[in-house]
């Protein structure tokens, strides 16, 4: 038996998310190997090696491979995959652009952000955005995986696996990396962020928004999130939503502020370690699922809050 | 340009999703459905191209029951031209969704599918990237703005902690994301006109393709359900309990 990891890296640096998933592909068992594929593969490779439980680290690097598109990827892993019985990836963006391309190739239907292995076969993943967990049984004879990081711990560092090379695919292939855009921000991103504090309708303004959320989540070093409702109602950007339509959040801390508790917010959130609801409606659903709930004027406990912190 | 949109029925986003007592899985008696609402976005983003002259005929097709034809009707209300119903009572996991797509766009040659990211309902987020392999196209996955230029199309993409913009030879699949754009209702005299649409009844079988599953469904269960915690007085007994929490 033998696993293949592809890993996640960023800037020179192996994210945090492939010791995730080398956790779980160490529970589906046998061998496992982690592929680091593109920019900077050389520079991530010694630190892949160091993963614990890694027998090998396959390092392809190449101008195709720079920017991890899906088709280079797909020309790069489906040949490898003779040799081992499952790929995992992290469900990131990143992994999910490439893992189902692998698996069709590979005529085998994909487990998505699993958050259990049960066994070789059987694998336990969330359904409509968490509200149902369903385990299933591949028949497949190769499995392509996905795995919600949020879901597994992360890996130690004292491996010493063997580092090879691996070739990487000669192009050109239709789709072409053009540019890349990403958030300058001191703030976390939502969906990684240890601590989450959101705002909805009841803040009644985009300005009171930004003048009661903003600087709560700064003084927590918090992502900023927001309900749909907020969204629709134009006080926060569409890439703040928390829901079953938008972002799925699992923080240490989540702060619901003004936030009423629809299932479709409730089902973006409620794997919070801790929740905190503000709302001046006692009734509201998010105190059903609220560790800490305060029934206030939000524009009176909300910079209380940030003073008291 | 000739556009192929998918679309799935699924159960309402609003409806709180109750999972059967016999754990076999979510029940659908009863329950509000609709179409998937990345899939309005498609369909959505296709209108507009048509509008903008990009465009000259969108098909949608849908792999479900009967009733999946509402979701059609849907589409075509939105602005689409005609339908594609393949009907089957079983569930059709995402690999079999692929490969009877691959087959339609091989009978209909669009320059171009546009599909929703994922549905609702199993979240798998695979039909569109599995479709762009069977096929050899090039993928736009989690699109938030598209743009032709040319021969070729520019996707900007939703990725994690920003956005990415790849350049597709066509012809391409492209998955969308929320932001592309807010989906219109129909309006009453195009929900009229669509029900003069056309709309074809295939099979399964008539495309050939195997759609037995590779999963086997074990359990479906209820997550783990989140007790309530307390109420605190004010903002000094909240701040006291997340210090003593380890939380701030």
């Amino acid at each position: 038996m033998a696993v293949l990891v592809i890993a996640e890296h960023h800037h020179g640096g192996l994210s945090d998310a492939t010791h995730k998933v080398v956790t779980a592909a160490s529970k589906f068992g046998g061998d496992v190997d982690i592929l680091v594929a593109g920019e900077n593969a050389g520079a991530v490779a010694p630190e892949a090696a160091k993963v614990s439980g890694v027998r090998k680290v396959l390092k392809a690097e190449g101008e195709t491979l720079r920017k991890q598109t899906a088709e280079a990827m797909e020309a790069l892993v489906v040949p490898l995959m003779a040799n081992y019985d499952a790929v995992f990836i992290a469900a990131s963006t990143t992994g999910k652009n490439i893992a189902p391309r692998i698996a069709a190739k590979l005529d085998v239907m994909q487990l998505s952000e699993i958050i259990e292995v049960v066994d070789q076969d059987t694998f336990v993943r969330p359904i409509y955005a968490g509200n149902a967990i369903m385990t299933v049984k591949s028949s497949d004879a190769k499995k392509v995986i996905t795995v919600r990081g949020t879901a597994f711990p992360a890996a130690g560092n004292d491996g010493s696996a063997t580092i090879e090379d691996a070739a990487a695919p000669s192009g050109p292939f239709k789709s072409e990396f053009v540019s890349e855009e990403m958030v300058k921000s001191d703030r976390p991103e939502l969906t990684g962020a240890k601590r989450v504090v959101s705002g909805g309708r009841a803040l009644g303004s985009s300005e009171e928004f930004n003048r009661l959320i903003v600087p709560l989540a700064d003084k927590l070093g918090a992502a900023v999130g927001a309900s749909r409702a907020a969204v629709d109602a134009g006080y926060a950007p569409n890439d703040y939503q928390v829901g079953q339509t938008g972002k799925i959040v699992a923080p240490a801390l989540y702060i619901a502020i003004g936030i009423s508790g629809a299932i479709q917010h409730l089902a973006g959130m409620k794997d919070s370690k801790i929740i905190v609801a503000i709302n001046k409606d006692e009734e509201a659903p998010i105190f059903q699922v609220s560790d800490y709930g305060l029934v206030a004027d939000l524009f009176v406990a909300v910079p209380e809050l940030t003073d008291a912190l | 340009m000739k556009v192929l949109v998918p679309v799935k029925r699924v159960i309402d986003y609003n409806v709180k999703v109750r999972v059967k007592p016999d754990k076999s899985g979510v029940d659908l008696a009863n329950v509000k459905m609709s179409m998937n609402p990345f899939d309005e976005i498609s369909v959505e983003e296709a209108v507009r191209m048509k509008e903008a002259g990009t465009v000259t005929e969108i098909v949608v097709v849908s792999v479900g029951p009967q009733q999946a034809q509402e979701t059609l009707r849907t589409s075509l209300a939105m602005g689409a031209d005609r339908g594609i119903l393949i009907k089957t009572d079983v569930t059709v996991e995402p690999l079999a969704v692929a490969k009877l797509l691959a087959k339609v766009v091989a009978e209909e040659k669009p320059d171009l599918v546009i599909l929703g990211k994922q549905a609702i309902d199993d979240d798998s987020n695979q039909t569109g990237q599995m479709l762009a392999a069977l096929l050899d196209w090039p993928q736009g996955t989690f699109a938030y703005k598209l743009e032709k230029d040319g021969d070729k199309l520019k996707v900007t993409r939703e990725v994690d902690g920003g956005l990415q913009t790849v350049s597709l030879t066509l012809p391409a699949v492209v998955t969308v994301d929320l932001r592309l754009n807010e989906p219109r209702y129909a309006s009453l005299p195009n929900i009229m006109k669509a029900k003069k649409k056309e709309i074809a009844e295939k099979s399964p079988e008539d495309y050939g393709v195997d759609i037995s599953p590779r999963l086997t469904v074990v359990s479906v269960t209820e997550p783990a359900v989140r007790q309530a915690g307390e109420k605190v007085e004010d903002v000094a007994t909240l701040v006291s309990k997340l210090k003593t929490a380890g939380a701030v």
